[in-house]
């Protein structure tokens, strides 16, 4: 059987792969793609554990996982298309209105 | 077996998940993430985890990536070529945590191996014998109100992204 710690490593290269994409991007579009991707990797882990340790809630939480991911979706692309139609463009350095 | 099915798996999330951040164009990297969720889905088969398979397929690649696809083919996106000037710091933060995993990878994937025997054991499992009715039972009764408010949720943010995408809400009608 494969041991959990490979889940976990698997996990952990995913989710800093979405780190790094989160912070290297200049596409506001690949930035939600690299969130999903982190979301992604906490939903590994969930499942890993819950096979691991024979408890079911960590299915029923990659469950609501998915619920606020969908939300997370709909609710960002829907900021991006205002934004797009106030600025006209996606890229993130020409984002100023909350910067000090 | 188990083995191979997980290399294979595990290799293809990494590979696809490093294209979704390396390519330049978001089409692409959409279309990489789209292969990782098949994969992210077979690797919750091999756990046990039927009905998340094929939620993940369902919600993931049915939906929230025709949603990304839809808002990438409307906004008309330029390409851009260069990468954010903050990929120091990403250097900073993530390569310390890569050695690390690395070196858990050869070091301690033995210590936490001891523990892993309830796997193939089963004990009349929820997991092993219906997924389904098992997290159907489970999500309906201990987890029922934070069910009730994932629904909840979820239509604040259909409200939510109703109200932001109005046409009103920018400074400039077009």
């Amino acid at each position: 059987m494969i041991p959990i710690s490979y889940y976990l490593i698997l996990s952990a290269i995913v989710f800093l792969t979405g780190v790094v994409g989160v912070l290297i991007r200049r596409n506001i579009i690949a930035i939600l793609l690299s969130v999903e991707l982190m979301l992604n990797a906490t939903n590994i882990n969930f499942v890993a554990f819950s096979d691991h340790l024979q408890d079911l809630g960590g299915q029923v939480f990659v469950f609501f996982a998915l619920t606020v991911a969908a939300a997370e979706v709909a609710v960002g692309l829907a900021i991006i298309i205002a934004l797009h139609r106030s600025r006209s463009t996606i890229n993130v350095e020409e984002f100023n209105l909350l910067k000090w | 077996m188990s083995q191979l099915f997980f290399g294979y798996f595990a290799g293809m999330i990494v590979i696809t998940s490093i294209l979704v951040v390396a390519l330049k164009n978001p089409v692409y990297s959409a279309l990489s993430l789209l292969v990782m969720f098949f994969h992210v889905a077979g690797l919750f088969i091999t756990l046990h985890a039927e009905f998340l398979a094929a939620v993940q397929i369902i919600v993931y690649a049915g939906a929230i990536l025709v949603l990304y696809l839809f808002v990438v083919m409307i906004l008309n996106v330029t390409q851009d070529d260069r990468y954010h000037s903050q990929w120091r710091i990403a250097g900073v933060v993530c390569i310390p945590l890569f050695i690390e995993s690395l070196l858990l990878l050869s070091g301690g994937a033995g210590a936490v191996n001891t523990g892993s025997r309830s796997l193939q054991s089963g004990p009349d499992g929820a997991i092993a014998t219906d997924n389904t009715l098992a997290i159907g039972k489970t999500l309906y009764s201990t987890y029922l109100f934070p069910f009730e408010v994932a629904s909840l949720v979820l239509l604040v943010a259909m409200i939510g992204a109703i109200v932001l995408a109005k046409k009103d809400i920018g400074q400039r009608e077009t």
